[in-house]
């Protein structure tokens, strides 16, 4: 492996993979209306910009209304799912949980189309209530998956013996279970939370008239006097989405810790 | 006879599905006993002890905990506690949380309680420990942390679920100790489950060896070694040599067999294991029943010649492993090594002592 040629390989490759993400903050301070080098020098211009941009506040607040409903209702879902995945056994359990997880490997955009033919035939109006249900499709799969982890390293003779010691099985859940698992549940709801905040397709479909984030973002592209303001947005959320994902990561590492398990690969 | 019971099993049967688990069950466990179940993994020891504990339905029968049927009553009612095999000692909790557990529903006040935990952990050895938080615990601890919780709720009967399968050789040995002397501290029912043969006969008043869900025998551990009631029984508790044998005739109290090696022997009739089935029966031995006569040693009741095959040293004791003249397979013997006696050679001769008081006959 210290060949030079998968060195340079590996460098590359990483490279092309964050170079664009490092130009984000570079332009975003850059005091030129022009994507283009060389700088022009240093401006905080383009943040005062987009501070004062009255839609893109109206996006903002759509998309946290979306992301934390999003967050809530997967991570319930998913408590639900991983919860009986772990502890019952019941017919055709291997298929249920294989269509629940399928929406993570299926292609949103035939998500999106089908969600939206349906939608529209039923006669629902598109609005953040049908973008909610989009993203909790595409989300509920992660919460499982890291919910599941959760459960699996929690002995399930810990449930016995605070029912031997007493306790009711609702008790014993208040009790034992669910503090052992909530590190699982905070890093469902931050996982959620910033899938749905990320998700442009779903939220272009079902959208109608209500504009989130990432549709916002992507409409201004279309004015170049405006690229400059989205550099400034794209790198608070470029901060704000590792600050949310390291967050997530630490919580699940600590839940398998606490309950006395191994890290078995894990989720990122 | 159900005055005397702490625990009393009535025909109890257990399905999982069409496996049949449990196979019929009855018998008692007395006040105050240390019980053991005993057998090869699979043969439903541990679901017998979870069915005390209410953490499995039976299918058929009844289960009386200190006289009353325990059907319909949930795991959380029942006068028992159990230590898990894993310990399932709560991790988020400290240990005084977690030896207080079952405390929380107790109406004692909270200065009572927290001596209540001081108590206990001071009987398993643990003072001191109680702000320590439970995952920093060694194996041995966790184990003392369980005992103590389970034992604070005072039950009539405590459930311990192979609790020193976890820990190596010297804590296991050290834990078998303490817990008889904790048993005859607290004098509280034990009921223990075990695949170790050994642990079983140092720990238990009687013994429960189960087979394939039925209970083989139960007995003390004295009886189960010297008076086996089966071949199967005999061969997983300790070492038993097997030789055949054929019932010549019996009459009252003794019965004459003619056992190959040994020749025409009389025993009395409460050494015949099985039913009346006249051909095909097989006398068996422990190793140390028989002795190898050196020179000058006086005779046992009786002696055949016999040529050693296999010799292994093992410090204290020295293995032979034996053929009796006139017989087909080797048995084993085993003798304490004596200052000044030396250890017999492979292919040597040898007079081999046995007395017909210590054979079984199994038939």
């Amino acid at each position: 492996m210290k060949s030079p040629v998968f060195r340079s390989y590996a460098i590359i490759y990483l490279i092309f993979l964050y170079a664009p993400i490092v130009l984000l903050p570079i332009f975003a301070f850059n005091d030129s209306k022009v994507i283009a080098f060389p700088l022009q020098g240093f401006t905080t211009a383009w943040f005062v910009e987009m501070w004062e941009d009255e839609t893109l506040w109206n996006a903002v607040q759509n998309s946290l209304i979306i992301s934390v409903s999003v967050a809530v209702i997967s991570t319930l879902l998913g408590l639900f799912a991983a919860r009986s995945t772990t502890r019952f056994q019941f017919p055709a359990k291997a298929g249920i949980m294989g269509l629940i997880m399928l929406p993570m490997v299926l292609p949103e955009m035939i998500l999106a189309m089908a969600l939206l033919v349906v939608l529209l035939a039923i006669g629902i109006n598109l609005s953040l209530v049908t973008i909610i249900l989009g993203h909790v499709l595409v989300c509920t799969p992660f919460a499982v998956a890291i919910l599941s982890s959760a459960f699996q390293s929690l002995d399930k003779s810990l449930e016995e013996a605070a029912y031997d010691l007493g306790e009711t099985p609702i008790s014993t859940f208040w009790l034992i279970v669910l503090p052992l698992v909530m590190p699982g549940i905070i890093s469902s709801l931050l996982i959620c939370f910033t899938i749905s905040l990320d998700e442009f397709i779903i939220s272009y479909f079902l959208g109608g008239t209500d504009t989130v984030l990432s549709v916002y973002i992507y409409g201004q592209f279309r004015f170049p006097a405006k690229v400059p303001a989205i550099m400034a947005l794209g790198t608070i959320l470029v901060l704000l989405s590792i600050t949310l994902l390291a967050t997530a990561e630490y919580f699940r590492r600590r839940g398998i810790a606490k309950a006395g398990g191994k890290d078995s690969g894990g989720f990122l | 006879m159900t005055k005397d019971a702490m625990i009393e099993f009535r025909d109890v049967h257990k399905y999982y599905g069409d496996y049949h688990a449990l196979r019929g069950i009855t018998g008692t466990i007395r006040p105050g006993e240390f019980f053991s179940l005993l057998g090869p993994s699979g043969c439903g020891k541990t679901t017998l002890l979870r069915t005390i504990a209410g953490f499995e339905d039976i299918s058929s029968g009844a289960v009386l905990v200190d006289g009353r049927d325990m059907a319909g009553v949930p795991a959380n009612k029942r006068p028992t506690n159990m230590v898990f095999q894993s310990y399932a000692i709560f991790p988020h909790l400290s240990v005084e949380e977690n030896v207080g557990f079952g405390l929380r529903r107790d109406s004692r006040s909270k200065e009572e309680k927290a001596r209540a935990v001081g108590e206990a952990l001071e009987m398993v050895g643990l003072k001191g420990y109680g702000k320590r938080a439970a995952h920093a615990l060694s194996g041995g601890q966790r184990q003392r942390v369980a005992l103590a919780r389970a034992l604070i709720l005072k039950p009539k009967v405590l459930l311990l679920d192979e609790p020193l399968s976890a820990l190596d050789k010297k804590m296991r040995e050290q834990m078998q100790v303490e817990l008889i002397r904790l048993q005859r501290q607290v004098g509280i029912t034990f009921i223990l489950v075990t695949h170790d043969q050994e642990e079983a006969l140092v720990m238990s008043d009687r013994i429960a060896v189960m087979f394939e869900g039925e209970i083989a025998q139960l007995a003390d551990p004295e009886t189960l070694y010297r008076r086996p009631n089966s071949r199967k029984v005999a061969d997983f508790i300790g070492t038993m040599n097997f030789l055949p044998a054929k019932v010549l005739s019996e009459g009252g109290d003794a019965v004459e067999i003619d056992a190959a090696g040994f020749g025409r022997i009389h025993i009395e009739a409460q050494q015949v294991m099985g039913g009346a089935t006249a051909e095909g029966a097989t006398v068996g031995f422990r190793p140390e029943t028989l002795t190898i006569l050196y020179e000058g040693s006086a005779a046992t009741d009786r002696e055949s010649m016999a040529t050693i095959e296999e010799v292994v040293y093992f410090g204290d004791m020295t293995y032979y492993d034996v053929r009796i003249d006139g017989t087909e397979s080797p048995v084993r013997i085993s003798m304490r090594n004596v200052f000044g006696r030396p250890v017999l050679d492979r292919g040597a001769r040898a007079r081999v002592g046995w007395s017909p008081g210590a054979l079984v006959l199994f038939r």
